[in-house]
């Protein structure tokens, strides 16, 4: 892998690949057990829960409906306090514009904290070609840099390698990127977390550039929020004389009341834990504390378009806690990597093929990656209803419809015959050759009963447009699937 | 036309379904959730907040006034800490007689400087139980960010029962957002490999925290 998700396989195929590696599977099922596990016990402690999460859906809603006005007071709060704001409809103009920015502090080296929004526009590759290097300082970003590997999970990005893999890249590679792992590394955490310790407090003492994302933005004030826990966040935002934040512009909320409702849900839904080690919050920038300059680059990139779909804009609430990957029954098996986007799990399958268009084979078959168990539904601490919109995406693939591209309505085409169906099929075909994915689906069927198409969108269209899908539990959806795709002669390629 | 009239057009445009008379207020927010979750007497909630820190592998001391300079000294030569960090508005008196050399932070203290220091000590803006949080807001007696960063050690004050509220809800009215903020749960932590927890990768890999009693309720 070189560090780009373009040209990645389509998930099937993917899919397929990530199954037949033990140890990653081995990995990825005693790591999102744990976490989910944690997590449960962690959400129990608060009897309010509902109440927050319903809360937290309705700031996020109210803040979509409104995004112009909460943008622009944004803007002028972040402005009013000595900050920069600086538009990027999509990714190569996010990338020149920090490209610029870094350019003009006549640095050649950047420091970054762990940011899905810088991943997602691929920044470290546009400043590599620019003959910047950008240093990853979370852990586990440093762990995916150095083995030039990709992140596979929101929260744990190396979640896929074991203590003796990143010994390995330690030993091999850090030597290369700055001050070698020390002699004898062996492969216990607390010695591979000092090595890295050792390794980037060079970098932390002298950049002069930070790079970061946020959690979130406050409007009425210009407040920026990341929240970690290792402390290299607070170094990248506090260190260096510029700091550069690159954020989605669904990252908004109006007030800075609002907190209150997402330091309560994200700890918890992330790392199950009370409160995370550490949050930073900054309001553009203060004398003798912190970067003399701040920029914040406001990135829409394929969210405009999302929001332009009334059912498919709820996924822009997302507040990235990676709650729904740990649940996944198609991620445990799949790995992130099958998703070909940043953004893994349930969350991927539904963020991607917006943010992209699903006109192409790996975003169309994304909408299929799923068991439809609901999981992903009852962890989401924002209510992002996955399955709604896993549901109308699949319609979108095979039926066509109304959608927004860069800006622009127009009508997509069904994708009888096309590609896209063919992508479809497989990703079924993948998950009906995977029985355990569906037997966690078909044990939650019957609480999942309205989420159950009438006329099954996707592979299934040619079966069931001219009959009603069958209630559930009746007859579950494995067992219609056994009697109406009749033999395996469907079946295509890349499935085994 | 520049970018951002383009996104703004685009998210207006995006928005077609939401009704003209809607407000940016609209719909409202039920805000039925706890402020705060049980009910705690404050010496209770001091009890809460040393609990939940010591959870999260905090060292949680208590002290009087009369006591605390006596129990800085200990804590200090028990880390073999020569010398010492401080803000410009710490209280002189609860470093007296520490036997310790103290580092004044400056604006021109460059983050080498600081990596030599042994330890820092600071006090704290709020402190909330239900979550075992400190909230530094960069007040006289707390200092640049960076002074809590860099070091090791942190040794971190925090008057109870003043300082302590309940829960997140409770914390946010009393900090000001203009203010740059640090909220700290226990220290720096990675569970990045195999989900290993390990203290320290950047932060203070030591964090400890005196309860001061205030000298009413040491009375
Ligand atoms: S979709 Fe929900 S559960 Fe998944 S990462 Fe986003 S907020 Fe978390």
């Amino acid at each position: 892998m070189s560090g780009t998700y373009l040209g990645m396989p389509d998930f099937p195929r993917a899919a397929a690949a990530a199954t037949r590696d033990t140890r990653l599977r081995a990995n990825l099922t005693h790591a999102t057990h744990t976490i989910r596990d944690k997590r449960a016990k962690a959400v129990a402690e608060l009897d309010d829960w509902a109440q927050l999460r319903a809360a937290g859906a309705a700031v996020k809603d109210r803040t979509l409906r409104h995004l112009d006005h909460y943008l622009e007071q944004l803007e002028a709060a972040v402005v009013a306090a000595g900050g920069q704001v600086h538009w990027a409809v999509d990714a190569d103009e996010a990338n020149r514009i920090v490209t610029r920015l870094v350019r003009e502090t006549g640095e050649r080296e950047v420091v970054k904290v762990k940011s899905m929004a810088t991943q997602e526009i691929g920044l470290n590759e546009a400043l590599a070609e620019a003959g910047i290097r950008a240093y990853e300082t979370d852990l586990a970003e440093l762990i995916v840099q150095l083995g030039d590997d990709l992140p596979s999970h929101l929260l744990v990005p190396a979640i896929h390698r074991n203590r003796s893999e990143i010994r390995d890249i330690f030993r091999r590679e850090m030597g290369s990127w700055g001050r070698p792992a020390p002699e004898g590394l062996s492969d216990s955490p607390a010695e591979l977390a000092e090595a890295a310790r050792l390794h980037l407090r060079e970098k932390f003492l002298s950049a002069k550039v930070g790079i970061s994302g946020a959690n979130f933005m406050v409007a009425e004030t210009g407040t920026l929020v990341v929240v970690e826990s290792e402390g290299n966040g607070r170094m990248c935002l506090t260190l260096p004389e510029t700091l550069i934040s690159v954020v989605g512009i669904e990252k908004v909320v109006p007030r800075w009341q609002d907190l209150e409702v997402f330091l309560q849900l994200l700890p918890r839904s992330s790392t199950a834990e009370r409160m995370n080690p550490y949050t930073s919050t900054w309001t553009g920038t203060t004398d003798g504390d912190g970067p003399r300059t701040f920029h914040l680059v406001l990135l829409d990139n394929g969210r405009t378009d999302t929001l332009a779909d009334t059912v498919g804009r709820q996924a822009l609430r997302c507040i990235r806690c990676s709650a729904c990957l740990n649940v996944c029954p198609v991620y445990e098996r799949a790995g992130g990597h099958a998703y070909g986007s940043p953004y893994p799990g349930p969350i991927g399958a539904i963020l991607t093929p917006q943010l992209r268009g699903i006109e192409g084979a790996l975003e169309a078959s994304l909408p299929y990656a799923s068991s439809l168990c609901g999981a992903c539904y009852e962890v989401c601490p924002v209510a992002i209803d996955i399955p709604e919109v896993l549901l109308h995406l699949r319609e979108r693939v095979v039926e066509g419809g109304p959608v927004t591209r860069r800006g622009a309505r127009t009508v997509l085409q069904p994708a009888k015959g096309h590609a896209a169906e063919r992508a479809a099929m497989r990703a079924a075909a993948w998950a009906f050759d995977h029985p355990g994915v569906l037997r966690a689906g078909a044990r939650l069927a019957a609480r999942t009963r309205r989420l159950h198409p009438r006329r099954l969108p996707g592979p299934g269209r040619a079966w069931s447009a001219t009959r009603e899908l069958p209630a559930v539990p009746a007859e579950s959806f494995r067992d219609w699937w056994q009697r109406t795709r009749g033999t395996s002669s469907e079946r295509q390629g890349g499935a085994k | 036309m520049s970018s951002r009239d383009v996104v703004l057009g685009r998210v207006r445009r995006a928005l077609a379904d939401v009704p003209h008379g809607e407000g940016p207020d609209d719909p409202p927010v039920v805000r039925d959730y706890h402020r705060v979750h049980g009910s705690r007497t404050a010496a209770q909630d001091v009890d809460l907040l040393a609990e939940n820190l010591a959870d999260y592998r905090a060292l949680v001391h208590r002290s009087t006034a009369g006591e605390l300079p006596s129990l800085i000294r200990r804590l200090l030569a028990e880390r073999g800490a020569r010398t010492v960090l401080v803000p410009p508005g710490l209280d002189a008196s609860w470093t007296a007689g520490a036997g310790v050399t103290l580092v004044g932070d400056r604006a021109s203290s460059t983050p080498r400087e600081l990596d030599a220091v042994d330890s820092v000590l600071t006090g704290c803006a709020v402190a909330i139980a239900e979550t075992g949080t400190l909230v530094l807001d960069g007040g006289p007696d707390q200092g640049r960010r960076r002074i809590t960063l860099v070091p090791d050690h942190h040794l971190c004050v925090v008057r109870v029962p003043d300082q302590v509220v309940g829960s997140v809800p409770e914390a946010l009215p009393r900090l000001a957002p203009e203010r740059p903020l640090t909220w700290i749960s226990g220290p720096s932590a990675t569970s990045d490999i195999e989900l290993d927890r390990v203290e320290g990768v950047h932060g203070p890999r030591t964090l400890e925290v005196i309860l001061l009693a205030s000298s009413r309720a040491a009375d």
